[in-house]
C-alpha cells in the first residue's frame, strides 16, 4: 500500500493502471506531463513515481534528474522492450527499476513493494567499518557522523553487501536479493546502482574502498 | 595450359606483339632494301665485265688468224686479262682455275645459244662471276657467225660479297637498334591504355565492396572512354535502384515498427484493464465470465504477437543490439523450463556447469521457443540436451513426434509458417523459430532442424562459446 505517483500523457493507459494499481491497495495519483508531474510530486509528495519516458514538454527523464536532485523517492520507469537507450539513460537519470511496456499490473506491483522495502532480514544492530556507520534497526547511514540520504534501494544494496563482508555477490543474486527480480534481472540495474552508492559513501568512486567489484563475478563488500 | 608461353598481362602482351611487327617490319625492310641493293650492285658489276670482256674481244678480234693457232689463242687470252680462259674445239689457252670453275651448263649455253652467258659460282668460299662469250665473225657477205672460239673470264666478286654483307649487316644493326626504341613505345602505349583500364578495375572492385559513390573520370573520346562513361552509367542506375529499392524496404521496415508501437499504447491499456476484468469476472455469470476470460487470454496473446513482431522488426532494422554476460548454460536452460512450468514435461540432459558468453535474455527466449515448439507441435516425452564441443556450445531439443515432412523441412523457420493447417489455432505467434534463428545469429551460432535417427523432430543450437559484439 503505496502513495504512486503516476506520470504517463496517454489517457487510457493512465486511467488503465491507475485502476489496476489501485486494486493492488496502492493509491494513485496520475500527472499527464512532466510539468504536471512535477507540481504534484512537491505538493502530494508521493511513496514513489511510476513515469512514462516519453512525454511530451519536459520529458521523462528531464523528470526523473529532477526528481532525484532533491528527493531520494524511488522512481520506476515504463520503457519499451528493446529501447536500450532509454533503459540505460533511465537509470543514469536516477530511477531504480523499469518495467517493459505494456507493463502487466502484477509485474508492476511486485517491483513497486521491491522497490519501496528498505531493510533485509531481521536488524543485527550497527555494522561499523572505519568511517562508515549502518544502523540496521534505525536504517540510518552515515560518514564520518555526518548522515547520508540513500534511496531505499541503494540501502539494500549497502545492507546486503555489508552483511557479509569479503563476500563475493554475484549481480545475479543481488539481483534477486535486492530488486527481487527473477533469474533474467538486467545487470545494469546493479552496475548503475552501485555507481550511485559508491558518488555517496566513497571517497573516491574511482578507487572504491567499500563497495569493490570483483572482475568476471560482481562486487563485495571491502574492509574485511 | 597449352597457351602457358603466351604473356597474361596486357602490357607484357602489347610488348611482345609491339617487339615482333618491329623486328619483323625492320627485317623486311632490310631484306627488301638489301636485296634491291646487292640487286643492282651485281648486275652493275655484271655489265661491267661483260662489257669489258666484250670491248677486249673485239679489239684482238680482226687481227686473228683463222681458224687460230695455239698462239693466237694465247694472245686473245692475254688481251682479256687474267683468269682468262680461251677454247677452240680441242686447243685451250688459261689457266686450270677457270677451266674448273666453267660449268658444263655455261659451256652449253655459250655454245648452243651463241650469245653472251654469265653464271655465278662459288668456290673455296669465293664467289666468282663467270663471263662466256663466243668469238663471232663476219664472212664478207655480211652474215656473222660463230668463229669457234669461245672466251671465258673469271671475275672474283670477293670485294662485291663484302659490300653486300656489309648491307645485311647494317640492316639487322638498324632492326636491332629498332627494339629498344619499339619497347619504350610498347610501355608507353600500354600507359596509355592501362592507367583507365587500372582506374576502371578499381571502381569496379570498390562498386562490388558496396561503395556504390565509385565513378572513374572520363578523359577524352576513345573507346576507353567510352566504356568509362557506359560504367558509370551502370554504377548509376545501380545506385538509383538501389537507393529506392532501400526506401521501399526501410519504408516497410519502419511502417512494422510503426504499426507494433502505435499498437503498443492500446495493448498497455488492455493488459492493464485486463487483470482488473480477470478478477471481477469472478462475480460474473456463466457468459459474461467466459468472455472477460477470453477477453484476457486473447490480450495475453495480442501482447505477445506484438511483441514478437517487434524483436521481428528490430532483427530487419538492425537494431537488435545483444548484451553479452557470462552466463551457465545450463542453468539457463533450467530456470528457462522452470519459470514457464515445464519441467516435469521435459527431460534436462546437462553438465553441471556450460560456460558461455551471451545475451541473457536472447538464450532465454531461444530455449523457450524451441522447447514451446516442440511441446505444442511434437510429442512427449521432449528432451533437451546441453553439450559443450570446443568454442561451441550445443542446445538440442528433441520430441518424439512424427519429426519434420520433407516439405516442411526448409520451412521451419519461415514467418508465420504454419505446417500443419488443422494446427493453425496454435498458442504460438507464428514467429518463435524466427526469433529464435535470428538471435542464434546476433550471437554467431545457428539452428538446425531435422529428424532424429529413432523419430521425431530435432533442432540444434548451436552457440560459440565466446561471442563477439558487433
Amino acid at each position: 500500500m503505496a502513495a504512486i505517483l503516476l506520470i504517463e500523457d496517454d489517457p487510457m493507459v493512465r486511467r488503465g493502471l491507475q485502476l489496476a494499481l489501485g486494486r493492488h491497495g496502492h493509491e494513485v495519483e496520475a500527472a499527464e506531463t512532466g510539468e504536471d508531474g512535477l507540481r504534484r510530486f512537491r505538493s502530494t509528495v508521493p511513496d514513489l513515481v511510476v513515469l512514462d519516458l516519453m512525454l511530451p514538454g519536459v520529458d521523462g527523464l528531464e523528470v526523473c534528474r529532477r526528481i532525484r536532485a532533491s528527493s531520494e523517492v524511488p522512481v520506476i520507469i515504463l520503457t519499451a522492450r528493446g529501447d536500450d537507450f532509454d533503459v540505460v539513460a533511465g537509470l543514469e537519470a536516477g530511477a531504480d527499476d523499469y518495467v517493459v511496456k505494456p507493463a502487466q499490473p502484477t509485474v508492476l506491483d511486485a517491483r513497486v513493494r521491491a522497490v519501496l522495502r528498505r531493510s533485509v532480514g531481521t536488524p543485527d544492530g550497527v555494522r561499523e567499518h572505519r568511517d562508515l556507520r549502518i544502523d540496521t534497526a534505525s536504517l540510518a547511514v552515515s560518514l564520518r557522523g555526518e548522515p547520508i540520504a540513500l534511496t531505499p534501494t541503494e540501502l539494500r544494496l549497502l545492507l546486503t553487501l555489508s552483511r557479509a563482508p569479503g563476500r563475493v555477490f554475484s549481480r545475479q543474486q543481488l539481483l534477486e536479493e535486492v530488486w527481487e527480480h527473477d533469474y533474467l534481472g538486467d545487470s545494469r540495474l546493479v552496475d548503475n546502482c552501485v555507481q550511485r552508492l559508491r558518488a555517496k559513501i566513497e571517497a573516491d568512486p574511482a578507487s572504491p574502498e567499500y563497495v569493490q567489484t570483483v572482475r568476471g563475478f560482481g562486487y563485495r563488500f571491502g574492509p574485511a | 595450359m597449352i597457351r602457358r608461353w603466351w604473356p597474361r598481362g596486357l602490357r607484357a602482351r602489347l610488348i611482345v606483339a609491339f617487339a615482333l611487327v618491329t623486328a619483323l617490319g625492320a627485317a623486311a625492310a632490310a631484306w627488301a632494301g638489301a636485296g634491291a641493293a646487292s640487286g643492282a650492285i651485281v648486275s652493275e658489276t655484271e655489265r661491267y665485265a661483260t662489257e669489258t670482256t666484250a670491248a677486249q674481244i673485239e679489239g684482238i678480234a680482226p687481227q686473228l688468224e683463222y681458224p687460230p693457232d695455239q698462239a693466237g689463242l694465247d694472245r686473245l687470252r692475254a688481251a682479256v686479262g687474267a683468269d682468262t680462259l680461251v677454247t677452240y674445239g680441242d686447243l685451250r689457252s688459261g689457266d686450270w682455275t677457270v677451266a674448273d670453275l666453267v660449268t658444263d651448263d655455261l659451256r652449253t649455253a655459250v655454245r648452243v645459244n651463241a650469245r653472251l652467258a654469265t653464271q655465278r659460282v662459288e668456290a673455296d668460299s669465293t664467289p666468282w662471276l663467270l663471263v662466256g662469250t663466243p668469238v663471232m665473225f663476219t664472212s664478207p657477205d655480211g652474215t656473222s657467225a660463230a668463229s669457234g672460239i669461245e672466251v671465258y673470264s673469271a671475275h672474283d666478286l670477293t670485294g662485291v660479297q663484302e659490300r653486300l654483307d656489309d648491307l645485311t649487316r647494317s640492316a639487322v644493326g638498324t632492326a636491332l637498334l629498332a627494339l629498344p626504341v619499339a619497347v619504350l613505345l610498347a610501355l608507353a602505349a600500354a600507359g596509355g591504355v592501362l592507367r583507365p583500364v587500372r582506374r576502371l578495375r578499381d571502381t569496379a572492385r570498390r562498386l562490388a565492396a558496396g561503395d556504390l559513390d565509385a565513378r572513374s573520370p572520363t578523359k577524352g573520346s576513345d573507346e576507353l572512354a567510352e566504356l568509362t562513361g557506359t560504367i558509370n552509367e551502370m554504377a548509376a542506375s545501380v545506385q538509383s535502384s538501389m537507393a529506392a529499392m532501400r526506401r521501399m524496404q526501410a519504408d516497410a521496415r519502419r511502417f512494422a515498427a510503426d504499426v507494433s508501437h502505435e499498437l503498443r499504447t492500446p495493448l498497455s491499456t488492455l493488459t492493464a484493464v485486463a487483470e482488473v476484468l480477470g478478477d471481477a469476472a469472478e462475480r460474473m455469470d456463466d457468459e459474461a465470465r467466459e468472455s472477460a476470460r477470453m477477453a484476457v487470454t486473447e490480450t495475453h496473446r495480442l501482447v505477445r504477437l506484438v511483441e514478437d513482431l517487434m524483436e521481428v522488426s528490430r532483427f530487419d532494422a538492425g537494431t537488435a543490439r545483444p548484451r553479452f554476460e557470462e552466463v551457465d548454460a545450463a542453468a539457463a536452460v533450467r530456470d528457462c523450463l522452470r519459470a514457464r512450468g515445464w519441467t516435469d514435461r521435459v527431460e534436462v540432459d546437462a553438465p553441471g556447469l556450460v560456460r558461455l558468453r551471451a545475451d541473457r535474455r536472447r538464450l532465454d527466449v531461444m530455449v523457450a521457443n524451441l522447447v514451446g515448439n516442440a511441446l505444442r507441435h511434437g510429442a512427449p516425452p521432449v528432451r533437451v540436451r546441453v553439450a559443450e564441443s570446443g568454442d561451441r556450445v550445443s542446445i538440442e531439443v528433441a520430441d518424439s513426434g512424427p519429426g519434420l515432412d520433407e516439405e516442411v523441412l526448409p520451412h521451419v523457420f519461415d514467418r508465420f509458417y504454419k505446417a500443419d493447417a488443422a494446427r493453425s489455432r496454435t498458442p504460438g505467434s507464428g514467429l518463435g523459430l524466427a526469433i529464435a534463428l535470428e538471435n542464434a545469429r546476433v550471437h554467431g551460432g545457428d539452428i538446425t532442424a531435422a529428424d532424429a535417427p529413432g523419430g521425431g523432430a530435432r533442432f540444434t543450437l548451436l552457440l560459440p562459446r565466446e561471442a563477439e559484439d558487433r
